[in-house]
C-alpha cells in the first residue's frame, strides 16, 4: 500500500478549502470596512456582566466573527475558572 | 462619449499591463480612436509590453509639469494608427501625479477625440493606483485564481466603490468587470483551482472574459508585442473576446473548461 501511494502520489484537492478560506476573510474585511465593528465592545460588556457572578480573566473571552453561507455567526467561548 | 477605463488588481503580476496592452490594441484594431496610460511613475513597464521603450522622450509627468505638451509626450503604437501610448516617468517622484493635474491630462485626451482611455493601474492601493482609478468609467478588475489575488481584488473593489469621483459624487457607479488571467482549465477539472465560477461568486462582479495560462504571453513581452496580435493563439482570441464584450457583444465564454486531448493529439504532444 505505501508502495502504491510512493508510486502514485494522490494530490490533494486544495480548491475547496481556499474557496472556504476566501469567503470567511472576505466577509470579515467588507465587515471591517462597511458597518461599526461592534465586537470589542460587545467583548468589553461580556467581561462586566460575567464579572458580576463569577471571577473571571479577560482572556478567557473570546469572540469572533464568521460567515457560514448567507449568515454571519458570532462565535463567543467563555471558559471559567475551576470553583 | 469618452469612456475612462481603469485597469486594476491590487495585487502585483497579474497581468495588468499585458491586459491594458492587448485591451487597448483590440480597441483601436475595431476602429476606435485609443490611448494607454501608464500611472506606474518609477516603475513603468507598459512601455516595454508594447515595444515604443526607445521613443521615449517625454512621459506623463512632464506634462503635468507643463515641461511638455501632450502631443509631445503622445507615442503612435507600431501596429495601429489610432492607438496613442502615454508612458509614465521613469524618474519623478510619485507625489508628482496630482489628482488636478490628471484631470487636466483626462480632459484634454477626451477634447481631442479619443473614444477610450485605458488607465494601466501600479499595484498596491496606494496614490498612483488612486490616480489610475479615481477618474474612471468603467474598471477590469485582472484576478488569478488564487488566494492573494482574489482578496486584493475585493480590497481594490471596495476603494473604488468609495473613493472614485462616481461614488463621492453620487454619480452613476463604477461599472465592474471581472477578468481572469492565468486560468487553467486543468487544473480547475483536478480541484487544484479556484474555478472561474469560485472567484466570480467571492467577488459577485460580472465576468468579463477568461485569459487562459499560455506561454504565448512571454513570447509577446519578449518581443514588445501585446499578445493579441499573435492570431491564432488563445490567449489572442480570449482578448479580442473580452474586447468584443466590453463593446456590447453577447459571447459564450472560450478557454473555460478542460478538454482530454484525444489520441491523435497525446501522440503529437499537445499540452
Amino acid at each position: 500500500m505505501a508502495l502504491l501511494s510512493f508510486l502514485f502520489p494522490s494530490k490533494p484537492n486544495t480548491a475547496s478549502m481556499v474557496k472556504e478560506r476566501l469567503q470567511i476573510i472576505i466577509a470579515r474585511e467588507r465587515n471591517g470596512g462597511g458597518g461599526p465593528d461592534f465586537l470589542p465592545a460587545l467583548h468589553k460588556e461580556l467581561i462586566e456582566v460575567i464579572s458580576k457572578y463569577t471571577r473571571i480573566n479577560p482572556e478567557d473571552i473570546d469572540n469572533s466573527l464568521a460567515r457560514q453561507g448567507n449568515l454571519d455567526v458570532i462565535d463567543i467561548n467563555v471558559v471559567l475558572p475551576d470553583a | 462619449m469618452a469612456r475612462i477605463i481603469v485597469v486594476t488588481s491590487g495585487k502585483g503580476g497579474v497581468g495588468k499591463t499585458t491586459s491594458s496592452a492587448s485591451f487597448s490594441s483590440g480597441l483601436a484594431m475595431r476602429g476606435h480612436k485609443t490611448v494607454v496610460i501608464d500611472f506606474d511613475v518609477g516603475l513603468r513597464n507598459l512601455d516595454l509590453i508594447m515595444g515604443c521603450e526607445r521613443r521615449i522622450v517625454y512621459d506623463l509627468i512632464n506634462v503635468i509639469n507643463k515641461e511638455a505638451t501632450l502631443n509631445q509626450a503622445l507615442l503612435k503604437d507600431k501596429h495601429c494608427d489610432n492607438l496613442f501610448i502615454l508612458p509614465a516617468s521613469q524618474t519623478h517622484d510619485k507625489e508628482a501625479l496630482s489628482e488636478a493635474g490628471v484631470e487636466n491630462i483626462l480632459n484634454e485626451l477626451v477634447n481631442m477625440g479619443f473614444e477610450y482611455i485605458v488607465c494601466d493601474s501600479p499595484a498596491g492601493i496606494e496614490h498612483g493606483a488612486l490616480m489610475a482609478l479615481i477618474f474612471a468609467d468603467d474598471a477590469i478588475i485582472v484576478t488569478n485564481p488564487e488566494v492573494s489575488s482574489v482578496r486584493d481584488s475585493d480590497r481594490i473593489l471596495g476603494i473604488i466603490q468609495a473613493k472614485s469621483r462616481r461614488a463621492q459624487t453620487g454619480s452613476e457607479p463604477v461599472k465592474e468587470h471581472l477578468l481572469i488571467t492565468r486560468y487553467s482549465p486543468k487544473r480547475v477539472a483536478a480541484d487544484e483551482m479556484l474555478s472561474y465560477q469560485d472567484v466570480q461568486e467571492i467577488l459577485r462582479i460580472p465576468l468579463i472574459g477568461i485569459i487562459p495560462e499560455s506561454e504565448s504571453v512571454l513570447h509577446a513581452s519578449n518581443q514588445g508585442n501585446p499578445a493579441i496580435h499573435f492570431k491564432g493563439t488563445d490567449v489572442a482570441e480570449a482578448y479580442e473576446d473580452v474586447v468584443a464584450r466590453f463593446l456590447g457583444e453577447e459571447l459564450a465564454l472560450r478557454f473555460a473548461n478542460y478538454e482530454e486531448p484525444n489520441l491523435l493529439q497525446r501522440i503529437f504532444g499537445a499540452k
